[in-house]
């Protein structure tokens, strides 16, 4: 341990300059890249989001031959190259909600709003470094697990598609803008509820309790509303097939979009309202 | 560059704050001047730290106005140069390290990432700067705390207890630096429930009981004030002594037979009184309270959860 005992004057500061966004985002980035919750959840994502459809499509080779017809009917490539988005959604939004009740649970939420007192720049640098670098990794990843699920299967020439088949590039892609929207929703939760626990109990009700909940009601009841909820729309932008139940991709991902957007913005009323 | 810092000051008016029911600041009006240490006294639970919170704009006030050199806190457009804070609540994540912790902060003012490093020379914290801060002791936690509030090089330093957890060479330590940073004409405005630190440290005094003022003064005459004249007086011809200093004003307590304590009168008074009268002193001393029994005086019924005295206790 270094001596603590002489006093050091304190250096002058030659240059003083003004908080601005490029800066606070520049912060943000620092601050997400030093923290392990990062890495562990981002690299969670990853291997599940590319390990699962690599996984599935070995296990669908392997029992191909002892399909009935029927079965084999059923299974479609983009199901088995997107299977692992479904998980991985999970690794995302726990990272979207510790991005900010991380910072209130810890007390670091003083120290940032300290530096940074008009609070928005926080709010909105935490956004979109945290959407940047999770659209960043998911991109590849799901492109990656199309690719090596099609390799698979390909070996056992079963199962081909490719991304120039109708609507395969967009679910593929699509895929990783489901997984951006859901981190930004969930960082939107975590703002509100500021605190780890409730933020991702309230995101895990919101995407896998209510929507099989609404089998309880009437089937007219729930083809009206179900198609409405965040999961739901959400997910019609990865999903190649659709009906009268759910909505197309534009409108069930600009739709989950505006959840996200009204997300974040009661975070950001709340966030310039409420004591620290 | 002395006076780089004259004008700048923290100025309360008719501060207030409410938490439900429960008033934590009561109609608080103060001026925090520069050049010299502050030190913002009170039990704890008095309000300190909630008044620190309302400076810094993390949390609003719910009557009443703070202003740090001329504005409120969050219309400043670089507020790291304008106040360096220290809060007694742990103020970062224990995930991040030290150095990084810093940097995120300095990013914010664009500061230079030499800055960083200076700082975490200037508290000693070298060695562990990579270390995750979660891991250090609370000094350690605190050293970091001061490189934090000192990264804008700030015209005011304002910190909540901050010899809380140190060792007495990081309390040293730290009363060179604020007495440093005041002399460098900073305004350092510092809370402690510790009187006996505050008397090494400030210059002047703020004590707060239950949110409201109790005094706003220098150390000096906060002490004499609450003290008053007590003098303690050896002589064989007590009863003597006793029959001519009597007065409306004094009172005369026999400790001993021959050791009384006088009060109201100075030992200058007394003295004179007692050659006058040919009555013999063996001792003369005037008693100075003690910054905390000064305190104690002054705060007594502002305590909010005094604890019962042996007498109350048994009543």
């Amino acid at each position: 341990m270094s001596s603590f005992a002489q006093v050091g004057r304190l250096p002058r500061l030659p240059h003083t300059g003004r908080v601005t966004q490029a800066r606070v985002l520049l912060s943000e980035w620092t601050k997400l890249r030093s923290l392990r919750s990062t890495r562990w959840s981002l690299l969670a994502a990853i291997v599940l989001t590319i390990g699962l459809p690599a996984l599935f499509a070995a296990v669908t080779s392997s029992h191909w031959g002892s399909m009935s017809p029927h079965e084999r009917a059923d299974r479609h490539p983009l199901d088995i190259a997107l299977a692992g988005v479904n998980v991985s959604q999970l690794a995302v939004a726990v990272l979207g909600v510790l991005v900010i009740t991380g910072e209130y649970s810890t007390g670091m939420i003083r120290a940032s709003f300290s530096a940074v007192p008009k609070r928005l720049p926080v709010l909105w640098g935490k956004t979109a470094v945290f959407g940047a670098v999770t659209f960043l990794l998911m991109l590849p990843s799901v492109l990656i697990a199309f690719w090596a699920s099609q390799a698979i299967l390909s070996r056992h020439h079963i199962l081909q598609t490719s991304l120039s088949d109708p609507g395969v590039a967009r679910s593929v892609v699509g895929g990783a803008v489901f997984l951006l929207l859901t981190g930004i929703f969930a960082l939107g939760i975590g703002a509100i509820v500021r605190n780890t626990a409730g933020g991702i109990a309230t995101f895990a009700g919101i995407f896998f309790v209510i929507p099989p909940l609404m089998n309880v009601l009437p089937s007219s009841w729930n083809h009206a509303i179900s198609k409405y909820l965040p999961s739901e729309a959400g997910r019609q932008l990865f999903s190649l097939t659709h009906d009268s139940t759910s909505l197309s991709p534009l409108w069930g991902g600009l739709l989950f979009a505006g959840y996200c957007a009204l997300a974040i913005a009661v975070a950001a009323v709340l966030l310039v309202r409420r004591d620290t | 560059m002395k006076h780089r810092f004259t004008h700048r000051m923290i100025e309360a008016r008719s501060l207030t704050k409410d938490y439900g029911d429960k008033r934590a600041v009561d109609e608080l009006s103060f001026t925090v001047r520069p050049g010299i240490v502050t030190g913002f006294l009170g039990p704890n639970g008095s309000g300190k730290s909630t008044t620190m919170r309302l400076i810094l704009g993390l949390d609003a006030p719910t009557a009443g106005d703070v202003t740090v050199n001329g504005k409120h806190y969050r219309e400043h457009a670089a507020p790291l140069h304008e106040v360096g804070a220290l809060l007694e609540a742990r103020s970062l994540h224990g995930g991040r390290s030290a150095y990084d912790h810093l940097r995120a902060l300095a990013q914010t003012h664009g500061i230079p990432r030499r800055r960083v490093d200076e700082l975490i020379d200037l508290v000693g914290l070298h060695d562990v700067a990579k270390k995750r801060a979660g891991k250090f002791s609370l000094g350690m936690g605190q050293r970091l705390g001061i490189a934090a509030a000192l990264l804008g090089d700030p015209s005011t330093v304002m910190l909540d207890e901050p010899v809380n957890g140190l060792d007495p060479e990081g309390i040293h330590w730290m009363r060179n630096l604020l007495k440093g940073l005041a002399s460098e004409g900073r305004t350092v405005f510092v809370s402690s429930h510790l009187m006996s630190e505050m008397a090494l440290t400030a210059d002047h005094l703020i004590v707060i009981g239950r949110g409201r003022k109790i005094a706003d003064t220098s150390t000096q005459e906060f002490v004499s004030r609450a003290s008053g004249n007590i003098v303690l007086v050896r002589t064989p011809q007590a009863t003597e002594l006793e029959s001519q200093l009597a007065g409306p004003d004094v009172t005369v307590k026999t400790i001993e037979p021959e050791l009384l304590e006088i009060r109201g009168l100075t030992a200058r008074q007394i003295g004179e009184a007692a050659s006058s009268h040919q009555i013999v002193l063996h001792e003369l001393t005037p008693q100075v309270a003690s910054l905390e029994e000064a305190f104690m005086t002054l705060t007594r019924d502002d305590v909010e959860f005094r604890t019962l005295t042996a007498e109350e206790q048994v009543a």
